[in-house]
């Protein structure tokens, strides 16, 4: 009986479309896994020819990243991508930079400052804010445990 | 070696993403948030160092490693200056990620125009 | 201009669509019903410097269009009604800045398109207005925008979801003879059945349609079978089997007839996941393919029932169930009329 407003929004679950969990996640898997290779790639490619160590390769490696990920966001190619791909291009660091770039230039038209300046984190900021929140309480627990014993 | 284990473990994280997704129908935000969260979670324990170790960049590339990289730079210097420490160290590692990811984004805007 | 029972318009003048025009972006064009419309822009910027500004030529170029077709100038009209899904409906502001004809702003979300036509029959039937010209429009970048993501954004793909139309419908309501008349309307109430996932408007709209649709058949005592085509909005590949099975578990059947305007502009290769929707999808398609056929006399009667969302941003966010609204303008077509 669907002419039930209460339980409506559990009895329609058969007519929406199944979603295909297990071909998401291979996708997700399969290209998630393909930039972290592109990622390992890089780092060696640092370490072998820039004499980067292995801890400080990361930087690089990331900053290359994220080039590639906001000029393919701004040849309009990263979702494109994302439609195949799922969380497999919004996990890694490449997905980071795509919302910033997306964020920054769908507001272009209102100008440098009011626009791209002040949108640049409107979806990326989350990540900062919970990063930084989270990563200064479990320091300041650390920190006092170190010290409390 | 540290090619597969790089695809293996990224791909995993990534799968871990899809499935927040998917089934418990979070935000792609939320997905991003909590899982820096969790990485800076699991720095606490030493475990996401191992898993650097293990993985190399399959670690390193996923958004996780961000809280991982947040706390471990705070740490560094909390441990030389104490509470305030965890404020000056906090960015120290994810400097470079942050600096350039405004840079391009910002860059990338002045030049390209949405294609929609 | 009387009312049937409840909900029902049914007008006591010849009231006609005199002229339509339609305008589309590319990825409509290249749907099955690209031919039917008027213009088409190969890009989705439509020549403009940003999705604004497209939006607005679109609207722009229908208008010109319909204008055109029924010899008219801006200075003949009476009246101009229209709708779009921009903050405060300012493709249409902008578009009535520009033509100088009294205009009355409209909304109801993707349901606009047969508000504004109703409004309009409405006001010709009762001699307030001779010639009154509609309007609305929708393009994806700036729904995207409003609703959902920056477009360059990757989010994941969504079976649920709906593709917004690119593209922009006008039709003139006058008196003055034509090929298609308006008869009949059925206002929609705002019903709203829980469903708070804004990417599944199909399924949070197809109990107002069916609601809308049972009060016609109820208020005119007609059947499914008096009509060659009954017609929704955006209800999408998910809303239409339940707007079918709502209205079946009432006894009524519509299997037959019903169409959605949603799956009707895109062809299913298209990567628009679950169809069509925006004030536009109605709107082009009614505009363009209906009237065409209406016209011919290949269709008698069709009643197409506009369904809209009533959301913005924030109340999804705040965990907000989504209010939806459907109206249903009755057309019938003047060749042989008396079926």
């Amino acid at each position: 009986m669907l002419n039930d407003p209460k339980n409506y929004s559990d009895n329609i679950k058969p007519y929406l479309p199944k979603v295909p969990y297990v071909r998401n996640c291979l996708k997700a898997f399969v290209s998630g896994g393909l930039i972290c290779v592109i990622g390992q790639f890089l780092q060696v490619f640092y370490i072998h020819f820039f004499h980067f160590t292995k801890a400080s390769a990361g930087n690089p490696t990331s900053a290359t990243l994220i080039l590639i990920a906001s000029l393919m966001t701004g040849c309009g190619l990263y979702d494109k991508i994302a439609r195949f791909s799922g969380a497999g291009s919004i996990v890694p660091v490449t997905g980071f930079a795509n919302s910033i770039t997306s964020a920054a230039l769908e507001h272009k038209s209102e100008g440098i400052v009011l626009g791209v300046a002040t949108n640049l984190f409107s979806l990326a900021g989350s990540v900062i804010v919970f990063g930084v929140v989270s990563a200064a309480v479990l320091g300041i627990i650390r920190l006092f445990l170190a010290q409390a014993f | 070696m540290i090619f597969v284990n790089a695809f293996l473990v990224g791909g995993a994280i990534c799968v871990l993403g899809q499935i927040l997704i998917d089934v418990f129908k979070l935000t792609p935000a939320h997905v991003v948030a909590s899982f820096v969260v969790l990485g800076a979670v699991l720095d606490s324990f030493g475990i996401y160092d191992q898993l650097i170790q293990l993985a190399g960049a399959g670690a390193t590339i996923p958004i996780t490693s961000f809280g991982h990289a947040l706390l471990h730079g705070a740490m560094s210097e909390g441990h030389e200056h104490g509470y305030l420490g965890i404020a000056i160290g906090i960015f120290k590692l994810t400097s470079a990620g942050i600096t350039s990811a405004i840079l391009f984004g910002f860059l990338t805007a002045l030049i390209f125009k949405p294609k929609g | 201009m009387s009312r049937v029972k409840q909900q029902t318009w049914r007008f006591d003048h010849p009231i006609y669509l005199s002229a339509t025009g339609t305008a589309v972006g590319p990825l409509e064009a290249r749907g099955p019903l690209g031919g039917t419309f008027d213009k088409a822009y190969n890009t989705l910027s439509c020549g403009e410097k940003n999705w604004s500004d497209a939006e607005r030529t679109l609207m722009r170029r229908a208008v010109a269009y319909c204008l055109a077709k029924a010899g008219r100038k801006e200075s003949d009209i009476d009246l101009f009604l229209a709708g779009d899904l921009m903050d405060q409906t300012v493709t249409s502001n902008f578009i009535a800045r520009e033509n100088r004809i009294p205009y009355l702003g409209m909304f109801g979300a993707c349901s606009t398109s047969m508000e504004t036509i109703a409004q309009a029959a409405q006001l010709v039937d009762s001699d307030y207005a001779d010639r009154v010209l509609c309007a609305v429009s929708s393009h994806n970048a700036t729904a995207e925008r409003q609703f959902r993501y920056p477009t360059e954004y990757g989010g994941p793909l969504n079976l649920t979801q709906t593709f917004t139309v690119t593209g922009a419908g006008a039709a003139l309501v006058s008196r003055e003879s034509g090929n298609v008349r308006v008869t009949e309307a059925t206002l929609g109430r705002v019903i709203d059945w829980g469903i708070s996932d804004p990417n599944n408007m199909g399924a949070a709209m197809a109990p107002a349609a069916a609601d809308t649709i049972w009060r016609h058949f109820q208020d005119t005592g007609r059947s499914p079978d008096d009509y060659d085509l009954i017609v929704t909005g955006d209800l999408s590949r998910v809303g239409s089997p339940i707007l079918k099975e709502l209205l079946l578990e009432k006894g009524l059947d519509i299997t037959k007839q019903h169409q959605d305007c949603g799956l009707m502009v895109y062809s299913p290769e298209q990567p628009v996941n679950a169809g069509g929707s925006g004030c536009a999808c109605s709107a082009v398609v009614t505009f363009g393919y209906l009237y065409r056929r209406l016209t011919e006399g290949s269709l008698k009667r069709v009643i197409v029932v506009a369904t809209g969302a009533l959301l913005n941003k924030s109340t999804t966010k705040e965990k907000d169930t989504i209010p939806c609204i459907a109206h249903g303008v009755v057309f019938e077509s003047v060749k042989g009329a008396n079926r």
